[in-house]
């Protein structure tokens, strides 16, 4: 069974063909050619498919394609301001040198950014706790806590616009 | 993921009638953090899948002072943890749904769903049951209410009917001097199965114990009240001997298995440890 849903993604509409098994992740990587939104376990463990739905941080794997009918995605390529300017998320990440491979970036980058959208000056405590359904098996959490830690701060001094 | 039909009813009695045209082969679909992880390991594999989330009046989430608190089947995890209500009123579901999963999950798992897994380390089921929760079934011959109590009847398994529809949670209004905990014990704080959660709900009236539930998570088949372990301190003064009394009762009420996470033995000494904890942070709080 197939079904037509449109959404908006990353602030564009779409109208995409899916089968009604698919889920919004596959959906993503495969029909919406966004592969930044990574595939690690497939069943809501490890974090690496974050995208913001509706406003609300949840794993793309864990929801079904159909159910993304008239939402509003924000993937890690919706966070990047332009071709050639990054987040400060993304800055930070670089700075600090809050990766190694890689493959968890982009939904720690996506749930740092529901993060500092619902509270613009977390505690450290408040990044971990944020964090925790995100699993990064290179580099520890410390530069990952350092580069959420910074942007804030920085987000502080600018304003709001710098994120 | 093996294919499946799918729809979105708009009434409960258009969802029922799906279903029973599927010949009970259909599943509920409301967060689906667990349906899809069972449908991707072939735990589960519906011919149809029916979605509940365009049912008008499924995601209430009311309080009242005098007839308690009313949860819909899509009120999720998230709602709960961040709600200055459920944190004053039912601070042990509260923390139960503040220390499931991940934000990611929570901000998609419902309640309602949590209770029907009927997973033996369910969070939300201990402080629930504690409160005297009841849940509103709806199904092909109208609109039932059941204690909760009763309501899980095996790992995975419950009283529910293929094509009934738990539509709501009920949790009646907390009496004046009640405290609730619930103690969750893991290997970690945040992405962690309960190796032992233990419910408490105290009140006092008077210096003593006028109404109390202690419910034990993950150390039997379902969620376990211990009326054993409640007797020793219901209408009395909860003195520390009794405390403690009741600590042991409800080690030796449980009925633990030793697997990936912890041996039985360990389940059993912690059960005492967290049943004891839970009543002397309970009384702390109505101190």
């Amino acid at each position: 069974m197939n079904q037509v849903i449109n959404l908006t993604l990353n602030g564009e509409p779409r109208t995409l063909m899916v089968a009604c098994h698919r889920t919004l992740l596959d959906t993503l990587r495969l029909e919406g050619g966004l592969t930044g939104t990574k595939k690690g376990c497939d069943v809501g463990e490890c974090g690496s498919c974050t995208i913001i739905m509706n406003g609300k941080l949840v794993n793309a794997c864990l929801v079904l394609a159909v159910e993304a009918n008239g939402a509003e995605i924000i993937t890690i390529e919706g966070i990047q301001r332009s071709a050639l300017e990054l987040h400060p998320l993304q800055e930070n990440f670089i700075k600090y040198g809050a990766a190694q491979c890689g493959f968890c970036t982009p939904g720690f980058i996506v749930a740092a950014k529901a993060l500092l959208d619902e509270n613009p000056r977390p505690t450290i405590d408040e990044i971990r706790f944020a964090m925790a359904g995100n699993i990064c098996r290179c580099t520890g959490y410390t530069k990952i806590v350092q580069a959420v830690d910074e942007t804030a701060r920085e987000m502080q001094e600018n304003g709001r616009e710098a994120l | 993921m093996k294919s499946f039909d799918y729809f979105e009813p708009h009434s409960l009695e258009e969802a029922v009638g799906l279903q029973q045209q599927g010949q009970g082969r259909g599943c509920w679909l409301a967060g689906g953090t667990d349906l899809l992880v069972q449908m991707k390991e072939h735990v589960r594999q519906p011919g149809l899948v029916i979605n509940l989330k365009k049912i008008r009046g499924l995601d209430d989430f009311h309080f009242d002072s005098v007839t308690g608190l009313r949860l819909g089947a899509l009120v999720t995890a998230r709602e709960v943890e961040t709600s200055p209500l459920a944190h004053q009123h039912y601070a042990g579901l509260a923390r139960a749904c503040t220390d499931f999963a991940s934000i990611q999950v929570r901000n998609r798992a419902t309640v309602v769903g949590n209770i029907c897994r009927a997973s033996p380390s369910a969070d939300t089921l201990p402080p629930l049951l504690a409160d005297d929760a009841s849940l509103c079934i709806h199904g092909p011959r109208g609109t039932r209410t059941v204690a909760l109590e009763g309501f899980c009847t095996a790992p995975g398994r419950t009283i529910l009917a293929p094509d009934e529809i738990v539509t709501h949670v009920l949790v009646p209004a907390p009496a004046p001097g009640t405290a609730k905990v619930y103690l969750k014990h893991g290997r970690r704080e945040q992405m962690e199965l309960a190796t032992v959660g233990v419910a408490v709900s105290l009140t006092m009236s008077r210096g003593r114990c006028s109404r109390l539930g202690i419910v034990l998570g993950a150390v039997a088949p379902t969620p376990l009240r211990v009326p054993t372990a409640e007797a020793l301190l219901l209408d009395e003064e909860p003195t520390r001997d009794r405390v403690h009394a009741a600590a042991a009762a409800a080690a030796q009420a449980c009925q633990p298995i030793s697997d990936v996470r912890a041996s039985a033995g360990y389940r059993r000494q912690m059960v005492e440890v967290l049943t004891r904890r839970a009543l002397v942070q309970a009384l702390e709080v109505l101190r």
